[in-house]
């Protein structure tokens, strides 16, 4: 058996991410996961938060997700990401930019619809600005 | 016959009408890469949402409690079109070859007994279709994807048609477009959006492709929840895939159109510098038997 998985990250613009990775760990809804080579098939939603790639036995990468879904198999793990951001290239001032925007539009919201949609940029953007001041932290 | 002047200016003015349109046909070749390149990068995730909601779909096999999107309304009786045109004109038979396939469509439904509303996005379709369908067009979203054609814009139409279907706006949505074929061809597609329908065409191949394995994934949470977020999302996917492919059948119809424009214009500026340099020798001809008769009578 290989000892990776393949690990696509994808949003809807194009394809982020496309490795051969140790270990993931996704943020899932119900909470998260790790994803090892040979993990039983799942399919699950993902929350804003942070995946972290494993490699030689350490973090490599830490990608930022606003949330989307996760499609595991043996040799393969797909998150299909509403909105991802490398945290390497993320800063504070996007972060709080982000969350003022999504206040603003949660302010503005004329309907349900529109207050429910802002209220989930509202909480990606937070747990955004959260993960940045962990890792400076 | 009109004059020497009058042929220089309109040689000129041909001219300048053929540089704008051979500028314009270079302008479309820029965008329409550029289109074309934004349509390839979304395949990889309109593929695997397919591919998940499939095997998800599959799970949940039909049984009671799926989601109205899923399922339906249990009605056929109101259907909203989503007429997807371009903003601009000057780009050949593109928004035309959409609004013939709309007013088909309208003319059917309406036919068969039922009501229809339009949803335009994009100007140029409104404006084709106010005169005679004014009364049922709900709304028109403008200025798409300007500058540039984000996720985000797909997912404001999706949202503004979940909301119409959460109250009872209509129950089955069906979006026409033009989907890329080539710069010459585009085809003018019917898509079904609401309630999902499975996929058209190569549904075998990908039962074969994913094999026997569907059955066996674990949901977490539960399938049903699953669907809740998956099936919007993939009316934003499906959305945002008919504009893409919208904006570059747009950029290659110019292309084409505009091709097509520089290429007459060249003609006719031959034909007037034909003609002109004919009247010229013409009018040099007869001043010249004007001053040898002028000469042989003194």
């Amino acid at each position: 058996m290989a000892d990776t998985v393949e690990f696509e990250l994808v949003s809807p613009e194009r394809l982020l991410l496309s490795v051969p990775v140790e270990m993931v760990v996704v943020p899932g809804s119900e909470g998260d996961f790790g994803v090892l080579p040979g993990h039983a098939p799942m399919i699950s939603t993902v929350r804003p938060g942070v995946i972290s790639i494993w490699r030689d036995g350490v973090v490599d990468r830490r990608v930022f997700v606003a949330g989307g879904v996760a499609e595991v198999q043996p040799e393969r793990c797909t998150v299909l990401a509403e909105d991802a951001v490398p945290l390497e290239d993320a800063d504070e001032a996007d972060a709080d930019r982000r969350v003022a925007e999504a206040g603003e539009a949660l302010e503005r919201a004329a309907d349900e619809g529109a207050a429910r949609e802002a209220r989930k940029r509202l909480a990606a953007a937070e747990a955004l600005r959260t993960a940045i001041a962990s890792t400076r932290a | 016959m009109p004059s020497l002047k009058d042929l220089r200016t309109r040689i000129n003015s041909v001219k300048s009408t053929q540089k704008i349109t051979s500028a314009m046909k270079m302008v479309a070749a820029a965008k329409l890469r550029r289109a074309q390149e934004q349509a390839e990068a979304a395949r990889p995730y309109a593929e695997r949402m397919e591919r998940m909601l499939g095997s998800v779909a599959a799970s949940l096999g039909g049984s009671e409690g799926a989601p109205r999107l899923l399922a339906g309304t249990g009605k056929d009786d109101v259907h909203l079109l989503v007429v997807a045109t371009s903003d601009r004109g000057l780009c050949g038979g593109f928004n035309s070859s959409i609004v013939r396939e709309a007013r088909r469509s309208i003319r059917e439904l309406t036919a068969a007994g039922k009501t229809v509303r339009i949803l335009c996005v994009g100007r140029k379709g409104r404006s084709q279709l106010v005169r005679d369908y004014g009364s049922l067009i709900v709304d028109t979203i403008d200025d798409v994807g300007r500058p540039r054609l984000g996720f985000d814009d797909a997912q404001a139409i999706a949202n503004r048609l979940l909301a119409l279907y959460d109250e009872d706006g209509f129950d089955t949505c069906t979006v026409v477009y033009n989907r890329f074929r080539s710069v010459i061809t585009q085809i003018v597609t019917v898509q079904q959006l609401i309630p999902f329908g499975p996929p058209e065409g190569g549904d075998e191949e990908a039962e074969a492709d994913s094999g026997g394995a569907k059955a066996v994934y674990e949901f977490e949470p539960e399938e049903g929840e699953i669907l809740e977020t998956l099936l919007p999302l993939n009316l934003s996917v499906q959305v945002y895939r008919a504009l893409l492919e919208n904006a570059a059948s747009e950029q290659g119809a110019r292309m084409a159109a505009m091709d097509n424009a520089t290429r007459n214009a060249g003609d006719m500026i031959d034909r007037l510098t034909l003609d002109y340099n004919r009247s010229r020798q013409a009018a040099i001809t007869s001043e010249l038997i004007e001053i040898i008769s002028g000469a042989e009578a003194v």
